[in-house]
């Protein structure tokens, strides 16, 4: 640890955030709400987002409260049955599929392509308000009492048997749905069609090749939950019965329709967020990321693998054993470019210049917590283990581990990492290392346990457990609070940042990226020319001549 | 789509400056085209994928429940199907030709073609609700005072009967699955015709621009994309006839 930092910020005296930005360059609430400048619906949506994500935390803090107790006694299993439901349904929907596309993909792809905006403006817009309003069902949902089939919906439960407001929710998914199909075609059509003169496929950053594999599975698997969540209404409403076995339909069918979107889905969560790790563990220690070529395919990999494995969700549903092996084979497969992503990311740590600044150290939480997570999913795609593991918390430590301990830390790692560009102001760094640490600490207390818990056999989804499994319940609670204070504090010193904070200047963390060679925070046309791509991406030493240039110009 | 490069290229090198309707953030108008026109196929793909789920239902559901299957379909008038059939087919022709007036900027040949094809499609809806009010008549709509008698004894049916005098009566329990059939036929045509309302309408707000004379100034590519989508809608009909009307016909 020779060197302890590597930010260079630019003589505070004198440093100014240039007066032309795209924050500047219109004023009014309408310029906001009617824009078409990506930087901007970026930052509408990362208000959204958060505002989601604390209303999520709020319900899973309800959670952990009840489970404090082996009874259930803060409230009634009922409302317990409401509050997981809207949690899962608010943290998946409206906070981790959005999460780092909507907000930093749809920040700075365009500028990590050379851009100047996305190819459909108006349809990214178009999409942040089918959020809007798909989370104004949700909370409406929540208003006028909740609804209590968890997020999976399952009929014919969802269809028959429950009284709970099914539909409303059912809408709200189908309308964020939509938002979510949006970001990922734009996507799509902005990677193939908009890339600046030189930007080859294999110059692309890692994070645009993760979010383009993203997107592949946003555009082919949305749609199937939309048809799956229209013929859940038309069973509520008109009792139509491909899902009903007493008129000759499946509730299976069901299963493979949701799960064909939500397997997929949870790589929609994880994908964007293994881009920001290749980013960050690439500038921290000053090394071109190791094996580029077989990071940005086991991006395509996993998307490709991701679709041939929704019904390891069903080896205990009743589908064939034959099934049950070859899901469980191909389960397995993930776990292949997971695991060359994981290694990769290591060797470029081998022999690096590292340094310790907030987004490496999200970073490291998330190599760590994502090993942890995608290695227990083998267990779990194991389909003898599964039967004995499912519907218990080792699930919902799994799943927690790759979404919270992964996703969120890469989502915060991103957000540390690119704020000094979006807002032309670093964060404090002290305070922000902090709560870097309390946030894995506290995740650590929070969802180990629940590994033990499960292997011990405690079921998820019940308000009142034995009195035995206690002690370990009150470490999971302890650690939420833990959590909780994680959470806030990067809440509070980022919006003091936005007045206090030191200026940045352009390239705070001398990273090679075209979106940190312009200013910060950017223009509305990103840069002043068309930039031309002429060197490799992650290639540090162009990045030096290019300054020694400088220097010699302005000398 | 040599033809339409052909006039993109005109119009740029005459004017040698951006085209009006070319939007800041694309370097040249032969990008924006490609790029747009990449988007709605795109924007297809997800439709594929939205429909796929409803006939991966109908060809489970049909593979376990054959008999009942065939004998719902006969039901359905083969007649009434194939003119429907042709009317899409037509209105695919009129909707191509109407973008290759638009690529050729003449407008009267444009707005002809967008009205033609507004008028099949309309067409197409009264031939569907002919159909539907049948299926009403017969109660044979499900989950709504569905009927099984011309399923149980296919005697009391004489119009059908006439024509498949080998259908023969089907035990109660294959029986109540042609409620199945018909949910299913309602849910796929249904949804076919929701995509036909949306384009028609849709095509009545083109002819409105297309008779200010908005898409024969070179830029056809409303024009162009909302005819894969017409084009679309026509796919999924010529494989929604097959599976719903002629199970029994091989």
């Amino acid at each position: 640890m020779s060197a302890t930092t590597l930010v260079t910020l630019p003589d505070q005296a004198t440093a100014r955030i240039p007066k032309m930005n795209f924050i500047t360059k219109e004023n009014g609430l309408l310029s906001w709400l009617l824009t078409g400048d990506h930087k901007r619906i970026a930052t509408l949506y990362l208000i959204s987002i958060t505002f989601f994500f604390f209303i999520g935390g709020a319900l899973a803090g309800l959670i952990r409260l009840e489970l404090l107790t082996p009874q259930s006694d803060l409230m009634a299993s009922d409302t317990y049955n409401k509050v997981f439901t809207m949690h899962g349904i608010v943290m998946i929907f409206l906070f981790l599929v959005p999460s780092v596309p909507a907000t930093l993909g749809n920040f700075f792809i365009p500028m990590m392509i050379g851009a100047k905006d996305l190819a459909l403006p108006k349809i990214n817009l178009l999409s942040w308000y089918l959020y809007v309003v798909g989370g104004i069902l949700v909370l409406y949902t929540m208003i006028s009492g909740g609804v209590d089939t968890g997020w999976t919906f399952t009929t014919p439960l969802s269809t028959h048997y429950v009284n709970t407001n099914v539909m409303s929710t059912g809408l709200a998914i189908f309308i964020a749905g939509f938002s979510s199909i949006f970001t990922g075609l734009n996507f799509i059509v902005t990677i193939h069609k908009m890339r600046c003169p030189g930007m080859t496929w294999f110059r692309l950053p890692l994070f645009v090749w993760a979010n383009y594999a993203a997107s592949i599975l946003m555009v082919l698997g949305t749609p199937v939950l939309a048809i799956a969540i229209v013929l859940v209404a038309l069973e509520r409403t008109i009792g139509i019965g491909v899902f009903d076995p007493t008129r000759g339909g499946d509730p299976l069918l069901f299963q493979h329709l949701f799960w064909f979107y939500s397997h997929p889905a949870v790589y929609i969560m994880i994908l964007p967020g293994m881009g920001v790790i290749s980013e960050t563990i690439s500038t921290f220690s000053r090394k071109r990321v190791f094996g580029y070529t077989a990071v940005a395919f086991s991006s395509v990999a996993i998307a490709v693998f991701g679709f041939f494995v929704w019904a390891h969700h069903m080896f205990i549903m009743g589908i064939s054993n034959y099934s049950a092996l070859v899901f469980s084979l191909l389960t397995m497969l993930v776990a292949v470019p997971s695991a060359i992503k994981i290694f990769n990311w290591t060797f470029t740590l081998y022999k690096g210049s590292i340094t310790f600044e907030t987004p490496m150290l999200y970073s490291f939480g998330f190599m760590g917590l994502f090993t942890i997570g995608g290695l227990t999913g083998v267990f779990l795609g194991a389909s003898g283990t599964d039967i004995h593991l499912t519907e218990t918390y080792f699930i919902v430590a799994h799943f927690h581990f790759v979404m919270v301990g992964g996703m969120l830390m890469a989502f915060l790692a991103g957000v540390h990492f690119w704020w000094p560009k979006m807002t032309g102001r670093m964060y404090p760094e002290k305070i922000s290392q902090l709560a870097a640490l309390i946030t894995f600490i506290g995740f650590n207390f929070t969802f180990f346990p629940q590994f033990i818990l499960g292997t011990l056999g405690m079921p998820r989804r019940y308000a009142a457990y034995p009195p035995e499994f206690q002690i370990l319940n009150v470490f999971s609670t302890a650690g939420a609070t833990i959590l909780g204070v994680g959470y806030l504090l990067p809440v509070l010193y980022l919006v003091w940042s936005l007045k206090y904070g030191e200026i940045a200047g352009d390239n705070p963390w001398q990273a090679t990226g075209l979106e940190w060679q312009t200013q910060s925070p950017p223009l509305t046309e990103n840069f002043t020319t068309t930039p031309v791509m002429d060197h490799e991406a992650y290639d540090y030493e162009w990045l030096e001549s290019q300054q020694a240039k400088e220097v010699a110009s302005v000398g | 789509m040599s033809d339409s490069r052909a006039v993109i290229d005109a119009v740029t090198a005459e004017a040698h400056e951006h085209p009006a309707y070319q939007r800041h953030h694309f370097e040249t108008i032969t990008q924006q085209f490609d790029a747009t026109n990449f988007a709605m196929w795109l924007f297809l793909l997800t439709e594929v994928m939205f429909f796929g789920g409803l006939f991966t239902a109908y060809l489970i559901m049909r593979n376990w429940y054959y008999p009942a299957f065939v004998e719902a379909s006969h039901q359905l008038n083969i007649g009434w199907g194939t003119a429907n059939t042709g009317i899409l087919i037509l209105s695919s022709f009129t909707m191509a030709m109407g973008v290759w007036n638009a690529q050729k900027q003449r407008k009267r040949g444009l707005v002809g073609c967008l009205i033609l094809t507004f008028i099949l499609g309309l067409a197409f809806l009264g031939v569907k609700t002919i159909e539907y009010s049948e299926k009403y008549e017969k109660h044979h709509i499900p989950g709504f005072h569905y009927s099984m008698s011309s399923f149980l004894d296919p005697a009391s049916d004489p119009d059908v009967h006439s024509s498949y005098p080998e259908d023969k009566p089907l035990a109660l329990d294959m029986a109540r699955h042609t409620e199945l059939y018909f949910f299913l036929y309602f849910a796929m045509t249904g949804m076919h015709a929701l995509h036909m309302i949306i384009g028609i309408a849709i095509l009545g707000y083109l002819i409105v621009r297309a008779q200010a004379g908005d898409f024969t100034t070179g830029h056809f590519t409303y024009i162009e994309n909302f005819g894969l989508y017409w084009h679309f809608v026509d796919i999924i009909w010529i494989f929604l006839f097959p599976l719903l009307y002629l199970i029994s016909r091989h």
